[in-house]
């Protein structure tokens, strides 16, 4: 009833989407509080805010996974209300998911005709179709092959594919350079300013800012589920940017002073590893590691260069073909954990922040206490071998809720009731008890509010002036080259170049994660 | 122009790989040369005799359902251990409409009282999100029951049995003649090897069942249904990734419902026949006897796939059909046949120099042949329970190299991936 | 109490949708629904029908927890009614053929039926942790070929002997039996219920207290997080199988201990499902497995007097067919909510803090 009159900048026609007063309440929270946003036709418009900023949920309401409980839509200057993706679909809207939204077992051609099969049919015509496509907007991928088959970049084309295919004008791009290495980045804004000239208009979902500026019109930034402004990224500075979204001075990784001893914790030698497919092929191949006590390696690389392999056969978690891995512990003794088991790798002294922490983190519906004991089942405080600790692990559980700020009500709610940030608190405090020589933290501070991801990275630098040894697998370059004492690439599957943190650049990191730079070796 | 440095090129040697249906009837063929080398070298002509593959076809038709039914739910993600109780729901569905009004309601009255079980299973399934075994069997605990009940409420007056049903008449037979018969001739004939194949392919052309032929058709239906139709497509894609599927504007829920009640009808069917089959005249309390699992075992042993799923059927149909006409005697005979199969596979992978493979069927063919020498008969209590140990056996020796559905078996909620 | 309402009320639902569906069907079969509760009730009353009852649940109690140790872990050993009957054909066959002294007879009887039942649900352990086989297959085939195997075994060719027209083992001799608690005309109670009552205890003891039943739990809440923190899936699978398959071997052990003193072809059978639905009913807990028990066993005996009314006592299945379904249902339903209604609280409480705070 209320639709504020919207003056779209100086043209007749209507502006592509507007939202106007779109508030959206979860159990416990709002996600988005009365945003405002006007999205002109054939420009790309980046929303920027940091991680737990409303963004994603924004995105879901205008692509109607979710409703809205107040506010409207208008799309082409008509009011609309989305009660399915099929009906935003209908409207022209199309939604390429930061988390790829495609099935392993089916075609590429399969997967871009789901769900509309109506349009040119499953057949001779559909593949006709999809080719004129990929033809228009080079966006070419072989129709016939297995999704399982192809790498990340190419996923991430069938995922445009399909939502052009449904005859799209207006896409929604959630973060998608998340999961691509700076070359391909330039390939995917080749892509967009391509068809931006075609007339296609993009919602661009990013907190990297220096993408923005490359590519966006025109941003808008979120805060706390709200809009701070609008802002024409040709003027505005990065820094100007970052103060809009976080609102205060931005928290850095960086570490200041070397802590590194000659003293080697974990030494990885020879490590080999087939592929659970059976082909024999290797995913990780002849890694030889060392981290030694006082130092944080990282590990960089495009995701599924054998990273997560990597950690989850350090772990145990997968059975290596050879290699040893050996770790020293804080009295000097080697431990040869070749060919031992998970919990054996624990007790000798590693501590393991998982990728995935509702996976392989967390009980999710158990209490904070229960989720205590995982990984520490034969371990004081929370158990003395065959028996458990229950009062133990609950003071001990108190004492992580402390030290490390998880906001809980208390220790006896489940683990599912805590944000992200609290619940990565939680491991972090867990896998930091026990006196570990050696922490293998795997994307430590992904999808963790700032407040979190500052304590994190600050508990991590204080445990490695204490002489921790910290194996550090991460996707954000920043986090790698602010944290760690010495990066190390990975390219399927093995260790490629090694680079100096004081002196690298993301873009250089960039190259030798495609392997664009393995020619020149050691980066600078 | 843009050049992808991971841009992955597809491996699998297609070329030298055969299609689908060759390799059926590659298997096909196989199997029969050994049953009839088997038959042959062992001097136990039942092995091959037409009345034996007879058996097995009409013993195999219920499981075949069974399994197609299974194929369906787990295509669309839903595990489908309720299969037995809406087979046992379909037997008295079929037994209350045959008897009053003949075979072809029997068979429709089967697939409706399955597909309320189908039903059923979908509600705590998709709608309430209960773990799909925990539900699979408190259906067929269910089904168990309702049809307990029912069969006293309803036959107990007119067959003054609790248990059974009364006679229901069944369909008439049709064999393709002349083929059926000039094949019986040469069956008689005793001829060297000729004999076996003329018997085994009798026993497939004659005495067929209308519903044997429909078993088939629906089986060749849901084929092309699942994989060549949009439907099947739908359907596919929310046992691979429904997060996905529903994000491209597909109705998870109403798919699996409908495949989780098709999957009920069909199991139903499966009752339907083992009511309608020769020499059964009804429904009869625990006539079903487990023959739902086996049919899931079925179309695990197909790896979720209809040409694989019929194999199954037809091992263990014929399994079931040996047992049930021979005696201990002709069922060690198969361990000869099965021994001789161990060292082809064994060949087989010394040849694709696949040593351990090779060693491993080596030796179990050994160990089966020893047995084939060592034992004079086997004892009949156990020869009853042939298919059920050959369902063992037969996932033991395969479940690894099967691939299900990827989101088979897992909870979704609608709105999950938001 | 919020935990205590979301352990009360799902089966408090349950049988009231179950007894409104039986109700339901009883109308329209023309029964009269109120004369059959009320002559189920009546009926725990007359004659041994409340023994007959601790009786029952005590074997339903056993079972039920064998069932629960694997469902725990969401391990689905269907197979429970085959292990169970071979443990128990294995204990007569032992105890009819030695002559311990009293105390060591029972134990030995005891301890070769657990062997024997943990041995049986070896075979589908194996075959999931070296083949990857699923165990709900092998085990419904298990529970079938069972049969054949104890058919096998007290067949006149192996260990049985022919007791009036029925074959059955031999009979275990009186050092062996558990004597009952005797309360004169209203029945005597199987002492085995004390074993029936320490395996409870015991269970509950391990489920909270042990590194073995933690990790039991962790493996069927997450068995990705369990195999992050150390649980070895496989042995987990292997030891929760074996004790599984050794306490289902108990469950004949009271019949076969206090009353019957021989296995035979018409030894009861299908407790292994009652198992199942009675494990369903108590969602896995000591506490809730014993109501379970008690509720089936009541159904059971009860049902007798059914006939007196004119009313199929088949009906009884159907209710505890509806009441299975229905509890898992409600289990599950709200299970979520009470999720749901946490992560409010706690993001209220986060808030109220956050604003008290600033």
């Amino acid at each position: 009833m209320s639709s504020p009159p919207v003056t779209a900048g100086g043209a007749t026609e209507h502006p592509a989407v507007v939202l106007t007063g779109i508030t959206k309440r979860f159990p416990g929270v709002v996600a988005n509080s009365d945003i405002a946003l006007t999205v002109r036709r054939g420009e790309v418009h980046a929303l920027c805010g940091e991680n737990g900023a409303g963004k994603s949920t924004l995105m879901k309401i205008l692509y109607g996974m979710q409703q809205p409980d107040e506010g409207t839509i208008e799309v082409d200057g008509e009011q609309v209300r989305f009660k399915s993706p099929a009906e935003a679909i209908k409207a022209g809207i199309g939604m390429v998911h930061q988390h790829f939204m495609l099935a392993d077992n089916l075609t590429v051609l399969e997967n871009v005709v789901l769900g509309a099969e109506s349009l040119h049919g499953i057949g001779r015509r559909a593949r006709a179709r999809v080719a004129e496509l990929a033809g228009r907007t080079g966006l070419r991928v072989d129709p016939d092959v297995l999704i399982e088959q192809l790498g990340v970049a190419d996923r991430q084309r069938v995922e445009i594919l399909k939502v052009l295919y449904r005859g799209a004008k207006i896409i929604i791009l959630d973060e998608p350079t998340a999961v691509l290495v700076p070359q391909e980045v330039d390939e995917l804004f080749d892509t967009l300013r391509g068809m931006r000239e075609q007339g296609f208009t993009f919602l661009f979902i990013s907190h990297k800012l220096d993408e923005v500026r490359a590519i966006a019109d025109s941003v808008t930034v979120i805060r706390r589920g709200t809009t701070v402004g609008t802002a024409d990224p040709k003027s505005v500075t990065s820094r100007q940017l970052a103060e809009m979204m976080v609102g205060s001075e931005l928290p850095s990784p960086e570490t200041r002073d070397s802590t590194v001893t000659d003293r080697a914790v974990l030494t990885v030698a020879g490590l080999r590893l087939s592929a659970e497919d059976g082909s024999g092929r290797p995913v990780l191949d002849e890694i030889d590691l060392a981290v030694h006590a006082g130092e944080v390696v990282g590990i960089a690389g495009v995701e599924g260069n054998g990273q997560t392999e990597l950690v989850e056969a350090i772990m145990g978690m997968r059975h290596a073909d050879s290699g040893k891995v050996l770790l020293v512990d804080r009295d000097g003794k080697i431990n040869d954990l070749t060919g031992q088991g998970t919990l054996k790798r624990r007790e000798a002294g590693i501590g393991y922040v998982p990728e995935d922490r509702h996976r392989h983190g967390l009980l999710l519906t158990q209490s904070l206490w229960f989720n205590r004991i995982l990984g520490f089942q034969t371990r004081k405080p929370t158990s003395t071998g065959r028996w458990l600790d229950v009062e133990g692990a609950r003071a001990d559980t108190r004492r992580i809720v402390e030290r490390f700020d998880v906001r809980t009500p208390g220790i006896e709610v489940p683990a599912a009731a805590l944000s992200g940030g609290n619940q990565q608190k939680l491991i972090v405090g867990r896998e930091l008890s026990g006196e570990p020589v050696l922490l293998i933290a795997s994307h430590p501070t992904r999808g963790v509010d700032v407040g979190a991801q500052a304590l994190i990275w600050e508990q991590i630098k204080q445990a490695r002036a204490e002489g921790l040894a910290v194996l550090l697998v991460s996707a954000d370059l920043d986090e790698l080259i602010g944290l760690s004492d010495t990066i190390k690439v990975m390219l399927r599957g093995r260790l490629v170049a090694d680079a100096d943190p004081a002196t690298v650049t993301p873009e250089d990191l960039g190259s030798a994660m495609t392997g664009a730079g393995v020619a020149g070796g050691e980066s600078e | 122009m843009i050049t992808m440095p991971e841009t992955t090129v597809p491996t699998t040697p297609r070329g030298s790989r055969l299609p689908s249906w060759g390799r059926g009837v590659l298997w096909t063929a196989l199997a029969v040369v050994m049953l009839t080398v088997t038959a042959d070298l062992t001097g136990l002509p039942s092995i091959t005799a037409s009345s034996t593959v007879q058996a097995g076809v009409q013993l195999a038709v219920p499981i075949l359902l069974a399994g197609l039914g299974g194929l369906w739910a787990e295509r669309a993600g839903v595990v489908n251990i309720g299969l037995e109780g809406m087979m046992i729901l379909g037997t008295w569905g079929a037994a209350w409409a045959g008897y009053h009004w003949g075979p072809v309601a029997a068979v429709i009255g089967g697939a409706v009282l399955g597909a309320l079980g189908g039903l059923l299973h979908a509600v705590a399934t998709v709608s309430f999100g209960v773990n799909h075994i925990v539900s699979g069997v408190a259906i067929n605990l269910l089904g168990a029951g309702v049809a307990k009940y029912l069969s006293t409420l309803i036959f107990f007056p007119v067959s003054h049995n609790p248990r059974q049903s009364p006679r229901v008449e069944p369909f008439d037979t049709y064999s393709a003649q002349p083929l059926a018969g000039w094949l019986a001739d040469l069956e008689q004939q005793q001829r060297y090897v000729l004999s076996d194949v003329a018997g085994v392919l009798r026993g497939l052309v004659s005495g067929v069942s209308p519903l044997t032929m429909l078993t088939v058709v629906l089986l060749v239906a849901s084929y092309l249904l699942l994989w060549h139709t949009r439907f099947g497509l739908r359907l596919r894609s929310c046992g691979e990734n429904p997060v996905a599927a529903e994000s491209l504007g597909v109705n998870v829920y109403r798919q699996k419902y409908l495949a989780v009640i098709v999957s009920g009808a069909l199991a139903g069917l499966g009752g339907a026949a083992m009511v309608l089959a020769p020499g059964q005249n009804g429904y009869l309390e625990n006539q079903t006897n487990g023959r739902g699992y086996i049919g899931l075992a079925a179309m695990i042993f197909g790896n979720w796939r209809p040409g694989g799923l019929l194999g199954g059927a037809a091992l263990f149909g014929y399994s079931d059909g040996l047992q049930t006409l021979t005696n201990g005697k002709t069922v060690l005979g198969l361990f000869y046949g099965v021994a001789l199969f161990c060292w082809v596979i064994m060949l087989v992978q010394l040849f694709r120099k696949r040593w351990i493979m090779a060693g491993v069927a080596g030796v179990s063919g050994l160990v089966l042949y020893g047995i084939y020498l060592a034992v004079d008969d086997l004892p009949t209590e156990l020869t009853a329970y042939l298919p059920h140990i050959v369902t063992i056996v037969v996932l033991a020796a395969s479940a690894q190299r099967l691939r299900m559905p990827a989101a088979d078996g897992l909870i979704y909620r609608r709105g999950q991936g938001s | 109490m919020t935990a205590l309402r979301g352990k009360l009320l799902p089966p408090v639902l349950a049988i009231a949708f179950s007894a409104l569906l039986c109700t339901i069907a009883l109308l329209i079969s023309g029964g009269s629904p109120g004369s059959a509760l009320a002559a189920m009730v009546t009926q725990v009353g007359k004659g041994t029908t409340a023994v007959d009852i601790v009786n029952s649940a005590t074997i339903y109690y056993l079972i039920g927890i064998a069932v629960a140790i694997g469902f725990k872990m969401n391990l689905f050993n269907i197979g429970v009614e085959g292990q169970y009957r071979i443990g128990a054909v294995a204990g007569a066959i032992v105890g009819g053929s030695t002559n311990l002294p009293p105390v060591l007879e029972p134990l030995l009887i005891i301890v070769t039926a657990m062997v024997a039942g943990a041995a049986y649900a070896a075979i589908p352990a194996i075959l999931k942790v070296t083949r990857g086989v699923s165990e709900v297959i092998t085990t419904i085939m298990l529970n079938a070929l069972s049969i054949g195997i104890i058919a096998l075994l007290i067949s006149q060719r192996a260990f049985g002997v022919l007791n009036g027209n029925n074959i059955g083992t031999r009979n275990v001799p009186q050092s062996g039996w558990i004597p009952g608690i005797s309360l004169g005309e209203h029945g005597t109670i199987f002492g085995f219920v004390v074993i029936a009552i320490l395996a409870g205890v015991g269970y509950w003891v391990m489920l909270n207290r042990t590194r073995f039943g933690f990790e039991l739990r962790a493996s069927g809440e997450s068995p990705t997080a369990a195999t992050a923190g150390g649980v070895n899936a496989k042995r987990m699978i292997v030891i929760a199988m074996l004790l599984s398959g050794a306490i289902a071997g108990l469950t004949a052990l009271p019949e076969l201990l206090g009353r019957d003193h021989t296995y035979t072809q018409i030894s009861p059978q299908g407790y292994g499902f009652t198992g199942i639905a009675v494990a369903l009913l108590g969602r896995n807990n000591p506490g809730g497995i014993a109501f379970g028990a008690l509720l089936w066993a009541f159904l059971d005996q009860s049902a007798v007097s059914l006939d007196n009314v004119g009313v199929p006592r088949e009906i009884v299945t159907i209710m505890q067919g509806a009441i299975v379904l229905s509890v898992v249902v409600s289990y599950e339903v709200i299970r979520r909510l009470e999720l749901a209604a946490e992560q409010r609280r706690v993001g209220r409480q986060l808030a109220a803090a956050a604003g008290g705070a600033a």
